[in-house]
């Protein structure tokens, strides 16, 4: 519509270009990272590879493909993932379809309940010692079980149901002598996708990166998550296989120890990145969901 | 039987006890929740009858209830210890500088994006602002130990490139809060946008295009129309930051903590996880936990009084 005056379009100019700059500072480090994993550790460490690999080389992958902890860790992770979202996602059901009838006697007094356990908790120490009385320290169950729900997760699925499901349908189908259950797993879970989807998405991503929980309740090293071995690595620079692997000068070691870094953050990330341009835009949805009624 | 006759029959049936009625129609409906309301119970609800251990000496053998009553001991010690003012005021600081910084560029950054007319561009830019959220704090703090280290670190080659010397970013104190705030920026700021483009999506169109009838120039209607539009998404999501300004971002202080930066980097929650979980001091532990909880609290409740005085927008 019509000519734009010439402020405008030098503000608009200007918001190009500084969107384009912003867009590359955040992806210039995760380029670089996987660069880096690429190349021949000396020029990254001498700071002579800026944004291609330089010297191709994947020792660092072959030297990870050895690292029994890194694959122990990335099984876990994979089953804490699996086993904690399917328990996430069944509770979530179980608690926002109920909140969203209004013929449920008692749904401001469970949403009251629910609410104020995100203003107050028994903080670190009365949650460690409940879970130490529980025998849970050191177990499988430990890692799934504390975090089973989350209250924020069951508002947004609550309010989808009272939302986007039609009241008329379930009426109509408790008319015709339907009980909850199935009107829960036959009406409204199928007309639910959509936000099923979103909640799949956000409890998967928290275990696949949560290390808290894990860091106060675990001992036994078998039971570690890939998160918590990734402290080790990357941040307590612990390498005691791969520093073996390497038997040339120490100077040397350090280096490719540094070098296998990058390959690592690589590695840790491959699943999140590849699915990350399908996973987005359901991501998106979610925040939307939450946000608009929250 | 007769209509009128069937109510009738329900009335009397009824009148004793409706909510005893719809209880019974639904009573699968309380069989589903009744895990989710145990769950909350036991790891919620539970735990809270565990706070009492911070008035106690606290020892295992005797358990939490025969544990012998102690006053304001623990909470006296903390007020009078060495690290006290140390640790009120790097959580006040790293919360405060956190939010000066953090909250307002997904505002900026919504407000740019907004403005962009090629969908394509938009969802480029979009795209790569929100993959850094996926990333776990582990990785986050590594790259930060990778990219600052002083000797093979890309920073530091950039900063001896332009003829400085190295700086030992991740175990210098006075780096500390800044590393902090700019990498969870860098993280989280195009993720944290969505809500306010979201919101910026829901403001009528009409009203901007009767501002350029009028000769409104971009920046006059981002500043008349834009930023008012989403005010009250702003005022909310402020209330709750303001809120956990002291609880703020503790997994990522503890990854990046250590025994060179702590004098910058010792923050009340890591506190309590070293006194509590590494060093057992369960009683003192959740004195210093529960302290911090209610600060935590009592700036919510006047903020959200503020914020409805001042502004009609509040969480309650």
């Amino acid at each position: 519509m019509g000519l734009q005056s010439r402020g405008d379009r030098l503000v608009e100019i200007i918001n190009y270009i500084l969107l384009a700059l912003i867009a590359a500072v955040v992806i210039y480090p995760l380029v670089f990272v996987l660069s880096a994993s690429f190349s021949k550790p000396d020029f990254v460490l001498r700071g002579e590879m800026w944004l291609l690999p330089k010297g191709i080389n994947l020792d660092a992958y072959s030297k990870i493909f050895q690292n029994k902890d890194l694959w122990i860790g990335y099984r876990n992770t994979i089953v804490y993932t699996l086993v904690g979202t399917s328990i996430n996602l069944l509770m979530t059901i179980l608690a926002a379809y109920p909140m969203s009838r209004k013929d449920f006697a008692g749904r401001n007094f469970v949403m009251a309940m629910m609410v104020v356990t995100l203003f107050f908790s028994g903080g670190l120490i009365p949650t460690y010692l409940l879970i130490k009385k529980l025998h849970m320290l050191d177990t499988f169950w430990v890692m799934v079980i504390p975090n089973a729900v989350s209250v924020w997760n069951i508002i947004i699925m609550r309010t989808f149901f009272q939302s986007s499901i039609p009241h008329e349908i379930q009426e109509s189908a408790m008319i015709d002598g339907c009980a909850n259950w199935q009107i829960l797993i036959r009406i409204v879970l199928p007309l639910s996708m959509p936000v099923i989807a979103v909640m799949i998405l956000f409890y998967a991503v928290g275990h696949w990166n949560a290390f808290f929980n894990a860091l106060i309740y675990l001992n036994d090293k078998d039971k570690f998550p890939l998160q918590l071995i990734l402290r080790e690595m990357l941040i307590q620079n612990s390498m005691k296989d791969m520093a073996k692997l390497t038997q040339e000068a120490v100077a040397k070691q350090a280096m490719s120890v540094e070098g296998i870094k990058y390959a690592i953050i690589v590695v840790a990330n491959l699943p999140v990145l590849l699915l990350y341009p399908f996973l987005q835009k359901y991501f998106v949805k979610g925040v939307m969901i939450g946000a608009l009624k929250g | 039987m007769t209509p009128e006759l069937r109510v009738e029959q329900d009335r009397t049936r009824t009148a004793t006890s409706p909510l005893l009625k719809t209880v019974k129609r639904n009573w699968d409906l309380y069989l589903m929740i009744i895990p989710v309301i145990a769950f909350f119970v036991i790891f919620a609800y539970l735990p809270l009858y565990g706070i009492q251990i911070a008035f106690k000496d606290f020892s295992a053998f005797k358990g939490i209830w025969d544990s012998p009553w102690v006053g304001f001991k623990h909470f006296e010690r903390f007020f009078d210890s060495y690290y006290f003012w140390r640790l009120i005021r790097n959580s006040f600081l790293l919360g405060v500088y956190s939010l000066a910084i953090g909250f307002p560029i997904p505002i900026i950054l919504a407000l740019m994006l907004n403005e962009v007319k090629s969908n394509r561009f938009k969802k480029f830019v979009q795209t790569i602002t929100y993959a850094p959220y996926f990333l776990s704090t582990v990785v986050i703090v590594g790259m930060l130990f990778i990219f600052l280290s002083p000797r093979t670190g890309l920073i530091n080659h950039i900063i001896q490139a332009f003829g400085g010397d190295p700086i030992a970013f991740m175990t210098s104190a006075g780096w500390f809060k800044t590393l902090y705030v700019f990498s969870d920026v860098w993280q989280t700021a195009g993720w944290s946008s969505i809500i306010y483009l979201a919101s910026l999506a829901g403001i009528d169109t009409q009203l901007h295009e009767a501002a350029k009838v009028d000769g409104a120039t971009k920046l006059q209607r981002i500043w008349h129309i834009n930023i008012p539009g989403i005010m009250p998404t702003i005022v909310i999501l402020l209330i709750l930051n303001l809120g956990s300004v002291l609880s703020i971002g503790f997994e990522k202080v503890l990854l990046m903590q250590n025994n060179l930066n702590m004098s910058g980097s010792d923050i009340i929650s890591t506190y309590v996880y070293r006194s509590g979980i590494l060093d057992a001091q369960y009683s003192f532990s959740t004195a210093v936990d529960l302290f911090n909880s209610i600060i935590n609290f009592i700036l919510l409740v006047t903020v959200n009084y503020v914020a409805r005085r001042v502004n009609d927008t509040s969480l309650w």
